[in-house]
């Protein structure tokens, strides 16, 4: 139960003593609210007053009536917008002109309760305005939640676009300054470091579309039967020269058609995600092993590699935005660390799961599973 | 030959502070987290270590400078990064108060040229 502290403003003592024993007993809850609110009032006879009242105590509710003694409610009113004091007022008035309501309004007033006023009036305001703050509450809060994490998220891109530049800056300069030799020979080594840097960033550019394209959410999903053993093989083969470069070899399993519905170019992140990492993270001279299966579970794509694998402890991390695992073995790899948070989210929206199991040194095996239609 | 440790979490970053450090004519050793510099320091005892701040955690070579000091209090370390740059946080190692809490012996910007950091190199290891 929460309790909101209502500021009844009024000249007539009726009104005042009134508000509070309808109030006294009354709550308000809805049910996508996780708590229900009851009302605690203070009353005060004039304008002034109530702006004593509202500098020293937290207020959330003002039930302000116009045609006070000394300053008018409307003056209460443009104070507390003025402060920028989180409250909703309501006003309270027997005199309500057009003009008036115009003014409030312009000002903030949540609504108009004409006076006088049935107990069942006064709740059913009541209950109008409890929801309005709530929701105006809860939406600031995740509005602030969102920023933090985009503002995280923007302070890490914006770290692993630098990265690259950087690196790519400090061989110019050694090039620039001829710190390694006379010859352009001397320099292939940064060469192609250079390049595999600016490969990299120009993934990471591309991993970023992908991922704006999921979370706004804006892209209508052209969602068809897709045969994932086709997409699976398709992949495979735009994988094939990279791992002829690495000497790795892939095998497919899965000769019919397995079709679920969803999005195709969502599939095909997907696999290529999960293959081109089998293919990077592995050794020379391994092996990948695909295959797309319909298990009693679902409908199911694995992945399975021989290469450098992962302790627990880095298959924790994995599905983590820029969550890239370092040491020694991966150093040389180029990503972007935002393909397999791709993964994940596309996985999600289509009701998927993904598993991994791996050890250092023997390999990584990942499942995705759909369900079956 | 003295011996640097050198450790960084970007490979490139890695291979260009060695390519320095061996035309400076020290010998490298390279780690790529604070993780592999802390199991180097079993095996090791390094001249002089140079560290970047920001790798597995946004605090890792106050961490590893902290524990090569805890291990050889007599082995420099600097600490080299573009947190700066990045988010406008200043590190300084003028004070004896910066001193008590960051355990480095020098504390230098990305991006530093490369006769710079001989004679920072220099300085410490008394040549």
């Amino acid at each position: 139960m929460s309790i909101l502290n209502v500021l009844v403003v009024d000249d007539e003592p009726g009104i005042r003593t009134g508000v509070t024993r309808v109030l006294r007993n009354f709550t308000v809850g809805f049910p996508f609210m996780d708590d229900d609110f009851s009302f605690r009032t203070l009353e005060t006879g004039s304008g002034e007053e109530a702006i004593e009242i509202l500098e020293r105590e937290p207020v959330d509710i003002v039930l302000l009536d116009n045609k006070l003694p000394g300053i008018y409610g409307i003056e209460v009113l443009e104070y507390i917008r003025q402060q920028e004091y989180d409250i909703q007022v309501m006003m309270i008035t027997s005199h309500a002109s057009l003009d008036l309501a115009v003014k409030a309004t312009n000002n903030g007033a949540y609504n108009f309760v004409p006076k006088p006023f049935t107990p069942q009036e006064l709740k059913a305001a009541m209950e109008s305005i409890t929801k309005h703050l709530y929701l105006r509450r809860m939406t600031r809060k995740l509005n602030e939640q969102g920023k933090q994490v985009r503002f995280q998220f923007l302070s890490v891109l914006s770290h692993e676009l630098k990265s690259p530049i950087n690196a790519i800056e400090g061989y110019l300069k050694i090039m620039q300054e001829k710190q390694a030799g006379e010859a352009i020979e001397d320099y292939q080594g940064m060469i192609s470091r250079s390049l595999e840097r600016i490969k990299g960033m120009r993934g990471l550019i591309m991993d970023l579309l992908d991922l704006t394209r999921i979370e706004s959410g804006k892209k209508k999903r052209n969602i068809i039967p897709v045969d994932i053993t086709e997409l699976a093989r398709m992949a495979m083969h735009s994988m094939e020269p990279m791992a002829i470069q690495k000497s790795v070899k892939i095998h497919f399993t899965g000769d019919q058609p397995i079709y679920i519905h969803s999005d195709p170019s969502e599939m095909e992140i997907i696999l290529n995600n999960l293959l081109s990492n089998a293919v990077k993270y592995n050794r020379e001279g391994g092996e990948v092993f695909v295959s797309v299966e319909e298990k009693p579970q679902g409908i199911t794509v694995d992945v399975k590699d021989t290469g450098i694998g992962m302790d627990d402890a880095e298959v924790g991390e994995l599905f983590k935005e820029f969550v890239r695992i370092r040491n020694s073995k991966t150093k040389d790899i180029t990503g972007s660390g935002l393909g397999l948070s791709i993964v994940k989210k596309l996985t999600d929206l289509n009701h998927g799961a993904i598993r991994v199991s791996s050890r250092p040194d023997q390999g990584s095996h990942f499942s995705v599973i759909f369900p079956r239609e | 030959m003295k011996t640097i440790l050198l450790v960084d979490d970007d490979p490139d970053q890695l291979e260009q502070l060695k390519f320095q450090v061996i035309r400076f004519g020290y010998h490298p050793v390279t780690a790529c987290s604070q993780k592999e510099g802390e199991l180097l320091l079993e095996e090791i005892t390094p001249d002089l270590a140079i560290i970047d701040l920001m790798m597995e955690n946004q605090d890792s070579g106050f961490i590893l400078s902290y524990r090569i000091k805890q291990k050889f209090p007599q082995v420099p370390v600097i600490i080299i990064t573009a947190v700066t740059a990045e988010c406008g946080m200043k590190f300084s190692l003028e004070t004896e108060d910066d001193k008590r809490w960051i355990k480095a012996d020098k504390y230098i910007e990305k991006g530093i040229r490369p006769d710079q950091l001989h004679r920072e190199i220099n300085k410490l290891l008394k040549v």
